[in-house]
């Protein structure tokens, strides 16, 4: 099982949460829209990501389960 | 509204020359084409009995066994869907999916299918959706008639953009035409669509369909998948469905007696700027790019660059561009895109920053604004390449151009920040010299020409989303 985020960028709005509550993978572009520095979650943060994800006041960042490689 | 552009010239010239890949058996290359354009006539509009006498009746599709006891007469459906697949053809709106693994897909989801044909050509340079639907409306309802029944649909919608009256008018008059003479076992519901942009992107469509906006959807779920009323949706561009009405009744073998094997059949092009004779052509797939620019009667001026794709597309340097073959890998190979077959020639004279400029201001407005890296920076990329262009690399340069590129592409639930961010990219690709001069000396005598690339007149822009 891997774990994917990705970013609803329909529904972000900019809040900037995402990326105080996960600095090690997501950062903020000059607009405060995230950029996910790597989109696949490393198994020790993935507590974080879910947080992260929670908090998110849009609900625009999603956390793909993906089992093994494929889709 | 009333006022549209003079229809694009229409000469469908069969492509020939040496330069074309070794010829199959079957014949000379001038004697494939024209195909989708043979039916054009200067004289008169195709009425239904005209259609049919120059491409033949509609092939019929057998209905799905088991509905009474007779034994179904014609086609059966995944037989058609076999040929489509065996024909390679690839859709003609710019992505260049094979057609009829999109088709197989849709037939496999759950629930009775829709099919949507898009004719609601976004891109200002392209001419060839609206000369199929104005001049051979049939063998596109042909094709949607054809695509519902292969597929299982129950609905099938013609999507063409909602301010344009003649085309709707020809399109209602068509549909009418079918309906006495009974064609159409799925009736098509012309629709018009919003004017913007991006509103002819496939999501768009389905979600105004749905009673939306007409504003692209973060996927999945992806129109092949839920669609038109939550239905597995299959959404052709009008000239794909003109090549499988013409599929189907002349089988794929003869879809492959032209263009490549890696890329088979015709395609529409739409072909602009500095040429003698613009307008739309059929040329075979892989025809080279400086042959379709001599098919329109060759330079009108001295050449410095092709924009092939559209402004999804790229730049290529004249020269670089001349032998590249009109294909996606072939384009793609050359950093480029065959989009949906868009070849525009820049005269020496005109200024390649001014006007990718203009045509990124232009995207920037279209934008949806929904997703937040193409509303604030499609703009900030339009001012880094205007800045470029008419204030030299004063306070904005090269590099804020690159690194804007970066910050949106690939950030946007649809592909319009990519397509401007590519089209940029080129313009650093294609004239390192022109760009860096700018830099350092600022605007060139090109600034002050007419522009080259077309744009929609700002009166006849849709500014505001209902």
């Amino acid at each position: 099982m891997t774990f994917t985020l990705r970013v609803n960028p329909i529904a972000c709005t900019g809040h900037g949460m995402c990326a105080e509550l996960l600095p090690e993978v997501i950062e903020l572009d000059r607009w405060g829209y995230p950029i996910l520095v790597s989109p696949a979650v490393p198994r020790p943060l993935l507590a974080h990501a879910r947080r992260a994800a929670q908090a998110c006041p849009t609900l625009a960042l999603l956390i793909e389960e993906k089992a093994g490689k494929r889709r | 509204m009333t006022a549209t552009r003079p229809l694009a010239v229409t000469r469908p010239l069969a492509v020939t020359g040496p330069a074309l890949p070794a010829a199959r058996p079957g014949g000379s290359p001038g004697a494939r084409l024209p195909r989708l354009l043979s039916g054009i006539s200067a004289e008169r509009m195709a009425g239904l009995p005209g259609h049919e006498r120059h491409y033949g009746p509609l092939p019929e599709v057998a209905r799905s066994p088991g509905r009474s006891g007779n034994r179904p007469r014609g086609l059966r459906p995944e037989r058609l869907i076999d040929i489509v697949e065996a024909a390679g053809l690839t859709g003609r709106g710019g992505a260049g999916f094979p057609a009829g693994r999109k088709m197989r897909s849709v037939a496999a989801g759950a629930g009775r299918p829709a099919v949507v044909a898009n004719g609601a050509e976004g891109e200002p340079a392209s001419r060839k959706d609206r000369l199929l639907l104005t001049r051979l409306p049939h063998l596109v309802l042909d094709g949607i008639t054809l695509a519902a029944q292969a597929v299982g649909a129950d609905e099938a919608y013609l999507c063409v953009h909602g301010t344009d009256g003649a085309v709707l008018d020809r399109l209602d008059h068509a549909v009418a035409e079918r309906r006495a003479a009974g064609l159409d076992p799925v009736p098509v519901q012309v629709t018009g669509i919003p004017g913007r942009y991006v509103s002819s992107e496939q999501s768009s469509i389905v979600q105004y369909l749905n009673g939306g906006q007409g504003k692209p959807t973060f996927s999945p779920p992806r129109p092949h998948e839920r669609g038109v009323n939550g239905k597995p949706t299959l959404v052709h561009n009008v000239e794909t469905l003109a090549h499988l009405a013409l599929i189907a009744r002349r089988g794929d073998r003869w879809f492959r007696g032209a263009g490549l094997p890696s890329a088979p059949g015709s395609m529409l092009v739409t072909v602009g700027g500095a040429v003698t004779r613009p307008g739309v052509y059929e040329i075979e797939m892989g025809t080279p790019a400086g042959q379709v620019i001599m098919l329109a009667g060759g330079p009108a001026e001295r050449l410095q660059a092709l924009l092939i794709g559209g402004y999804f597309g790229a730049w290529l340097p004249a020269e670089a561009a001349w032998p590249v073959p009109m294909t996606h890998a072939g384009l793609k190979a050359a950093g480029g895109a065959l989009g949906a077959g868009i070849v525009i020639a820049l005269p020496a004279a005109a200024c390649p920053i001014a006007e990718t400029a203009r045509v990124v201001r232009y995207l920037a407005q279209e934008s949806a604004g929904q997703c937040g890296p193409c509303l604030f920076g499609l703009p900030a990329l339009a001012d880094a390449l205007a800045g470029l262009a008419y204030s030299g690399g004063r306070d904005r340069g090269i590099d804020d151009i690159a690194a804007l590129i970066q910050l949106v592409e690939g950030r946007g639930a649809c592909r319009h920040p990519d397509g401007a961010a590519q089209l940029a990219r080129s313009l650093l690709a294609a004239f390192p010299a022109d760009t860096h001069w700018h830099q350092r000396q600022g605007p060139c005598g090109g600034v002050g020409r007419a522009p080259v690339l077309p744009l929609p007149r700002d009166e006849e822009r849709h500014w505001d989303w209902e």
